[in-house]
């Protein structure tokens, strides 16, 4: 039975462009204190363009109604649990949106002289440090504008040490339990890819990787725990495996939120890590973006960081843009600040034992899942799991209902649904994360509901099948999209 | 749920963990703080920060009033704390505005295709770059010396390890314009694009027509980068451009020093394979209703691997909403009035100096520091609670003695005159 959600008239709401007609305005601007200026004349009459065609004009109360109206058609983490696996979907605070918007701080210009920027330099190099030390690693940057952004900048890292030490390398081994972003960051670095297959409890095969690593590889890219949610138990012969033939470690921190307090990459060998912080650390994800992925790494990987790098001289804080190893910039200026202010505001309210409690939880909620859905869906892998937990859909699909018919069912419950079709070495994998934000309440809810699925689905699997049924929008044709790419609003 | 996990505390959840992988202590950091700590805390770092400054600086971050409407909309829930619109039948808010924003900025850019934004203009750069190179099958490039000098740096870490070797040509001294003449000589068979900014570095409008006619000679793309997105209320737009890669921080994102922003990456039809990064398109669920889902994701990383047209996940989502808004409130009207106000600030401080430069120029210019260095003339406005402009040395030794200013329709008239007494 269906007890989270009911169903409530939702506004319909035309396209801006549908919307607009000639001379309706949402703007103010003041009056120009200086002389206007012909724009023929400033710029040249062949510059200027007319108008331009197709843009709206719509009145301010239009304005705000279109985009709340659109809004309530998104489920969001402030409606309820987001079991995405791999995507740490936890609650947002607002008291980081708050502290983001500090005039001080929202406003500081990249170029505003050094002397004015201190406290925004402060907030990166307190952050820099909290990050180093919840990893165990010696140096963080704060660069990289996403995590795939951070997976470039790491093996960029990798192969500017080992062409120092006189050889890049080839190859970049990637477990087939990977993100995507691995191999393709690995790519955009100059590498060649090279897949491992995972063992039978799910992790890196050691008799494998021991073949594996020749003098080609540059490095391992290992996500701990990895896409089943299961820790690395080998992690540290892994490493000894790859520094032996010279190798490097790099760790995908997607799910370090399974770690923070518990165990540092650093400690169990890993080189070199990035961190997503609009996962662990609680910013946003905003539909799909901004997020953050500063790197950490071992002293030894240190000298090649992008610059510039934050130096303390006494009182001040500078940026050294002179590092002759380094890699030169990943994006312009410093990196997505207003994110790493967010993700320190998080650090700080949570402190040290706090951040552990965090972690406790999210694998205690996991944990808890697994054991009530396991008498329901398949787990192909019995290892102990941490912050996340893989089903299967094999007992369902021998009724004809897939792990994404089960997820648009979840829909009509009132949940966003988990990460489907992820890992790839599950067939028909259900993976779910429940982050440490939901309480018992809300986890019961979710388990009721799966269960309730799973029974639908051995009574009336059609019905399953074509779900969702409460929502404004039903099932959405993606291969028509695909096929006929209609990418932008044309007039009739 | 202890008991249900067959355990008597949570510890026990991590038992399975090899002991040498532990950490037996606490997290050295300070214990947790409560809200009000925390916006003390931050408001403290703000205090050692430029507050209550009239600035100068432009440089591909600009001030510009973000009208309240937007953080209205971003604040809310819905929109802040949604994931990636996967699913697409509950993510109908999200898709459709990224619909909205990928036309407006076809509209504005004169492309056929726009993605659903990327990481900032620095990496729309590379991104663009190699997108180009794809296209062509030739791998060189070829930038102009006017292009933001961060950017052409984070271009040259993407393409080292790519086989793209990266080349640049110079501008007119006396102009400051692009260099025609050293495109063309510099021009090869080799050369799969060519990247240009309008208005550039300098402020100064480009000549786009005249690259891509040297560029499409050659069988290159010709690649135009913006950073001053508000200059598109009034330029013509740069429809001889192959692909657009420009920058949307004017659009009512805040500076916060440097990011996060949202970059655009806009083309002609049929390099819509070639483009990186996340497309919505128009469909329709299962009832016949209109509905928007991400499409296209054969080029992308989560299907394709290390054979994707990009390593790049997630777009900038939420900042992108920021400028859609932007441009909803603006609209068609407003958006030129606003760049017409930038262009009277500027010139009117531009005709109080003298622009080192004579091409055309939007809301900055560069000016020669007359007698003193620009870096001690920084520093008598400063004590007039002024930030001048940036000197250029740090990015073109040759223009050492000169800096780069900007104004606004946030700049006031008395600001201006205070900053002409100090550079006259």
């Amino acid at each position: 039975m269906i007890k989270k959600v009911t169903t409530h008239l939702s506004q319909n709401e035309a396209l801006l462009f549908e919307r607009s007609s000639p001379g309706k305005k949402a703007y103010q601007l003041p009056e120009l204190d200086v002389p206007a200026v012909d724009a023929a004349v400033a710029l040249g009459a062949e510059n200027v363009r007319q108008e331009i065609e197709g843009f709206p004009e719509i009145s301010e109360v239009e304005a705000i109604r279109h985009f709340t109206r659109l809004s309530t058609w998104n489920y969001a983490i402030d409606y309820g649990m987001y079991p995405l696996g791999s995507c740490t979907m936890k609650y947002n605070p607002r008291i980081n949106e708050v502290v983001a918007r500090t005039e001080g701080l929202a406003w500081a210009h990249p170029y505003q002289p050094e002397s004015l920027s201190q406290g925004c330099m402060q907030v990166m190099e307190s952050l820099e440090a909290a990050l180093a030390e919840i990893c165990g690693m010696d140096a963080v940057t704060l660069q990289p504008a996403a995590g795939a952004h951070g997976e470039l900048t790491g093996i960029l890292l990798i192969r500017a040490l080992l062409e120092k030490r006189g050889n890049p390398r080839q190859k970049i081994l990637i477990p087939d339990s990977a993100h995507g972003t691995n191999p393709a960051s690995a790519a955009i670095a100059g590498y060649a890819v090279e897949s491992i297959k995972s063992s039978e409890t799910g992790g890196v095969d050691l008799s494998a990787l021991e073949q594996l690593v020749t003098g080609d590889v540059a490095a391992l890219m290992v996500t701990n725990p990895n896409t089943l949610g299961v820790f690395e138990n080998n992690i540290v012969r892994v490493a000894e495996i790859l520094h032996k033939k010279g190798a490097m470690l790099y760790m995908d921190g997607a799910n370090m939120n399974a770690l923070v307090g518990i165990a540092r990459p650093g400690d169990f060998g890993v080189d070199v890590m990035h961190l997503n912080l609009h996962k662990t650390f609680s910013t946003p994800h905003g539909g799909g973006g901004p997020g953050a992925g500063p790197v950490a790494v071992k002293k030894v990987l240190e000298p090649f960081l992008p610059t510039p790098r934050l130096k303390r001289a006494g009182k001040k804080l500078a940026f050294d843009y002179k590092r002759k190893h380094s890699i030169g910039r990943v994006k312009a200026y410093y990196g997505n600040f207003g994110v790493l202010v967010r993700a320190l505001a998080y650090i700080q309210a949570h402190g040290g034992p706090g951040l552990r409690n965090a972690t406790m939880d999210a694998v205690l909620n996991a944990v808890y899942i697994r054991k009530a859905l396991e008498p329901y869906y398949d787990l192909p892998y019995q290892s102990p799991n941490m912050h996340e937990v893989v089903f299967s859909d094999s007992r369902q699909a021998k009724l004809g209902v897939r792990t994404g018919d089960i997820a648009k069912r979840l829909i009509d419950y009132g949940f966003h649904p988990y990460t489907v079709s992820f890992p790839m070495i599950v067939h028909g994998a259900l993976m779910i994360e429940p982050t440490e934000t939901e309480g018992k309440l809300e986890i019961d809810s979710f388990i009721d509901a799966m269960i309730s699925i799973a029974h639908e689905i051995e009574t009336d699997p059609r019905m399953v099948k074509n779900a969702p049924y409460n929502t404004r929008t039903s099932r959405v044709d993606e291969v028509t999209a695909a096929r006929k790419p209609v990418l932008r609003w044309k007039p009739a | 749920m202890l008991e249900t996990c067959g355990v008597t505390s949570p510890d026990e959840l991590f038992a399975h963990l090899p002991e040498e992988v532990r950490l037996n202590r606490t997290l050295n950091l300070p214990p947790g703080i409560s809200e009000y700590e925390i916006v003390e805390y931050f408001r403290s770092r703000a205090s050692q920060c430029a507050l209550g400054y009239a600035s100068f600086l432009g440089a591909g971050v600009y001030n510009h009033f973000r009208p309240v409407l937007v953080d209205t909309v971003v604040s809310r829930g819905e929109f802040l704390t949604s994931y990636t619109p996967y699913q697409a039948e509950i993510a109908q808010g999200t898709l459709t505005a990224i619909f909205e924003f990928q036309t407006m900025i076809c509209q504005l850019t004169g492309m056929d295709v726009a993605n659903a934004s990327m990481y900032d203009g620095s990496t729309a750069v590379p991104e663009a770059a190699m997108m180009a190179v794809r296209a062509t099958g030739k791998a060189r490039v070829l930038i102009a010396k006017s292009v933001h000098p961060e950017y052409r740096e984070v271009l040259s870490t993407y393409a080292k390890h790519q086989a793209m070797p990266v080349a640049e040509f110079g501008y007119v001294a006396e102009s400051g314009n692009l260099d025609l003449e050293d495109l063309e000589s510099k021009m090869d068979a080799l050369t799969g694009a060519v990247i240009i900014q309008t208005p550039n570095f300098f402020g100064i409008v480009e000549q786009v027509k005249a690259a891509a006619e040297i560029a499409h000679r050659h069988g290159a793309l010709l690649i135009v980068v913006f950073t001053e997105a508000v200059s598109l209320g009034l330029l013509e737009p740069p429809a001889d451009a192959d692909i657009v890669a420009g920058e949307l921080q004017s659009f009512a994102i805040s500076p916060s020093y440097g990011g996060p922003y949202a970059g655009i990456i806009a083309t002609k039809e049929k390099y819509i394979r070639q483009m990186p990064g996340r497309l919505v398109g128009q469909t329709t669920d299962s009832r016949g209703n209109r509905a928007f889902c991400l499409t296209l994701s054969t080029r992308e990383q989560h299907i394709r691997r290390e054979k994707a047209t990009s390593n790049i996940c997630t777009n900038q989502a939420l900042i992108a909403l920021m400028a859609t808004v932007f441009m909803t409130v603006y609209g068609k009207q407003g958006l030129r009035e606003l760049a017409e106000q930038n262009l009277a600030k500027a010139h009117y401080l531009a005709g109080k100096l003298k622009p080192r430069f004579s091409g055309k120029f939007f809301n900055e210019f560069v000016v020669r520091a007359e007698g003193k260095s620009p870096e001690e003339i920084n520093k008598t406005l400063l004590k007039k609670k002024i930030i001048g402009g940036l000197p250029l040395g740090r990015f073109y030794p040759e223009l050492a003695d000169s800096m780069l200013l900007c104004a606004t329709e946030t700049t006031k008239r008395a600001d201006m005159d205070a900053l002409v007494e100090v550079q006259a």
